[in-house]
C-alpha cells in the first residue's frame, strides 16, 4: 500500500516537474509546481515525517507560490511574452545541473553511508523532535537563518522602492502593498 | 486497514452529509435573513416561509446555460470551481464531533482523520482554497476577474497569517496539535475564548477575510467588480462557487467553534456511547449554526472596506495583535497560569 502510493505521488512529481519547466505558459507552471510540491508532501508523509508534509503544504503550496501567481498576474506575462534567457545561459545552466543530478545518483547508487549524520527517526522529525533540535541543538544557525532572511526582506524593499525623484511638484503615487 | 475503513466511512458520510446541507440551507437563511435586516419579507413564496427556495435556484442553475468565454483559458476555466469545493470539503475531516466512541471492546475517536497535527492540516489545506479564486479569475480573461484574483491572492495570503498565529496560540497551552486534545482541554479547563479574547478577535476577523464576506469581499465588490473573480461564471459552475463560499465558511466555523468554543462538548454535559455521539454532533452542529447566522448578520450590517484599509487592517493591526497574543499566551503558559 505504502509502496503504491509512494509510485504514484514520484511519478506525479516527476512528471509535473517536467510541466514546470517545459511548459511555455506561466500560469501552467506554476500550476504544475503546486501539484510537484503536493506530491512531494504526500512522500514525507509516506516516509513517516508527517510534520515536515503539512509544514510544505502550509508554506510552499499555500503562501510562495501563491506569490508567483500572484506576480505572474500582476505582470500580465501572456505565453509569448516568455523568452528564453539566452542560449548560452540555457546550457550552462543544463551543464550544471546534469552534473549535480549525476553526482547525486552516482551518490545514491554507489551506497555511500553518510556517517556523519545520524539515522533520521520518526522521533526527530516529529513536532516536539524538531522543535528540539531547532531551539537547542541547533539555535545559533537558526537564528542566523532568520536573520538572513530579514536581511534579504530589507534588501528587496530598499532594491524595490523608486529612487527619490527631484522634482516633487507631482504627489507621491500611492504605494501599493504586497 | 481494513478494520478501520468500514468506521472511517461512517464518519466521512455524517460529515459530507451535513456539509452539503450547508449551501442549500444557507442560500434561504442569508436571503430572508438579509431581508430581516432590510426590512424586506425576501422570498417567501416556494413552499412554507419561501424554504424551498434553495431547490428551486438549484434546478434553475442546472437548466441555464452554461457559458464559457471565447477568450478564456479553457482548462483552467474549467477546473478553478472544482478546485473551490475541494479544501472545504477535506478539511472538515480533523474536527472532532463527539467523545471517543468505544464499540466491541476498541475506541474510535469520533474525528474523521485523527491526525497528530490536525490544526495545521486544517490551515494547509484551506491556504490552498486561494487557487481557485486566482484561476478562475486569470482564466477568464477578464480585467474585472483579474482584479479580483489579484485582490484575492494578496487578500488570503495576508490573513492567514494573523489567523495562523491567532490558532498557535491556542496549541500553546493545550500541547497538543490534535484538535481531540484542545477539545479535552476545554472540557478540563474553561472555552479558550474567554483566557484567548485577543486571539479569539483575530481568528473571528481573519475568518471573514479568508471567505470573502463581507466586509471584506473585495475579490466580487460587486459596486466595482461586477462579481469579481467569478463574473464570467453562469449556471451550474456558479453555483459550485456559491456553495464553496457557504461550505467552507461552514468548515472554518467548525475550526473555530473546536478551537475556542469548546466544540462538541457542553459544559457539565458528559455522555458517553451512542447517545454522547449524537449529543456532540448535535451540539457542534448547533454551534456552527450559530457562528453562521453571525456570518449571515455581519454581512448585512457593515459596509465593505476599502482595499488598502483592509491591508492595513491585516498587516499593520491583525498581525501585531496575533504576534503580541502569541506571546503572552506563552508567558503566561510558562508562568503556570493557563
Amino acid at each position: 500500500m505504502e509502496m503504491l502510493i509512494f509510485l504514484i505521488f514520484a511519478a506525479l512529481a516527476l512528471a509535473s516537474a517536467v510541466v514546470v519547466v517545459g511548459h511555455r505558459s506561466p500560469v501552467y507552471s506554476t500550476m504544475a509546481l503546486v501539484v510537484t510540491l503536493f506530491s512531494m508532501a504526500v512522500l514525507f508523509v509516506v516516509l513517516g515525517a508527517p510534520f515536515i508534509g503539512v509544514l510544505q503544504v502550509l508554506i510552499y503550496t499555500g503562501a510562495i507560490v501563491v506569490l508567483f501567481l500572484f506576480v505572474i498576474m500582476l505582470l500580465n506575462v501572456g505565453r509569448e511574452e516568455v523568452q528564453p534567457s539566452g542560449q548560452r545561459a540555457q546550457a550552462v545552466m543544463a551543464i550544471l545541473g546534469a552534473v549535480v543530478f549525476g553526482g547525486l545518483v552516482m551518490l545514491a547508487v554507489s551506497g555511500v553511508q553518510a556517517a556523519a549524520f545520524p539515522q533520521l527517526t520518526p522521533e526527530m522529525v516529529s513536532v516536539k523532535g524538531l522543535a528540539r533540535e531547532l531551539f537547542r541543538d541547533y539555535l545559533l544557525p537558526f537564528e542566523i537563518v532568520g536573520l538572513l532572511l530579514l536581511v534579504a526582506v530589507i534588501g528587496a524593499t530598499v532594491a524595490a522602492r523608486k529612487p527619490p525623484q527631484v522634482d516633487v511638484s507631482s504627489p507621491d503615487p500611492k504605494e501599493s502593498e504586497p | 486497514m481494513g478494520a478501520e475503513l468500514v468506521p472511517t466511512v461512517l464518519k466521512l458520510a455524517v460529515m459530507l452529509l451535513f456539509l452539503l446541507q450547508v449551501a442549500p440551507i444557507m442560500l434561504w437563511v442569508e436571503r430572508r435573513g438579509s431581508a430581516l435586516i432590510q426590512d424586506r419579507l425576501g422570498p417567501n413564496r416556494v413552499g412554507p416561509l419561501g424554504l424551498f427556495q434553495g431547490l428551486a435556484d438549484a434546478v434553475k442553475f442546472m437548466f441555464k446555460e452554461d457559458v464559457t468565454p471565447a477568450a478564456a483559458d479553457k482548462p483552467l476555466f474549467l477546473m478553478a470551481p472544482v478546485l473551490a469545493l475541494l479544501p472545504a470539503f477535506t478539511t472538515i475531516v480533523v474536527i472532532p464531533f463527539g467523545p471517543d466512541f468505544l464499540y466491541n471492546g476498541r475506541t474510535y475517536p469520533l474525528v474523521v482523520a485523527p491526525v497528530e497535527t490536525g490544526v495545521l492540516l486544517y490551515l494547509a489545506i484551506a491556504s490552498l482554497s486561494v487557487y481557485s479564486l486566482v484561476l478562475a479569475g486569470y482564466a477568464s480573461n477578464n480585467k474585472f476577474s483579474l482584479l479580483g484574483a489579484l485582490r484575492a491572492s494578496a487578500q488570503l495570503i495576508s490573513y492567514e497569517l494573523a489567523m495562523a498565529i491567532a490558532v498557535l496560540a491556542v496549541v500553546v497551552p493545550v500541547g497538543s496539535f490534535y484538535l481531540g486534545d484542545v477539545v479535552q482541554y476545554q472540557r478540563e479547563n474553561v472555552w479558550n475564548a474567554l483566557p484567548q479574547l485577543l486571539g479569539f478577535l483575530v481568528f473571528v476577523i481573519a475568518a471573514f477575510a479568508e471567505t470573502n464576506r463581507l466586509p471584506f469581499d473585495l475579490p466580487e465588490a460587486e459596486s466595482e467588480l461586477i462579481a469579481g473573480f467569478h463574473t464570467e461564471y453562469s449556471a451550474m459552475r456558479f453555483a459550485v462557487f456559491f456553495m464553496a463560499e457557504y461550505t467552507s465558511m461552514a468548515a472554518l466555523s467548525a475550526l473555530g467553534v473546536t478551537l475556542y468554543l469548546g466544540g462538541w462538548s457542553l459544559p457539565g454535559v458528559d455522555l458517553h456511547g451512542w447517545l454522547g455521539a449524537a449529543v456532540g454532533l448535535a451540539v457542534l452542529l448547533g454551534k456552527v449554526a450559530l457562528c453562521m447566522l453571525f456570518f449571515v448578520w455581519v454581512r448585512w450590517t457593515f459596509p465593505r472596506f476599502r482595499y488598502d484599509q483592509l491591508m492595513r487592517l491585516g498587516w499593520k493591526v491583525l498581525l501585531p495583535l496575533a504576534i503580541f497574543n502569541l506571546i503572552l499566551v506563552a508567558v503566561l503558559t510558562l508562568a503556570g497560569v493557563l
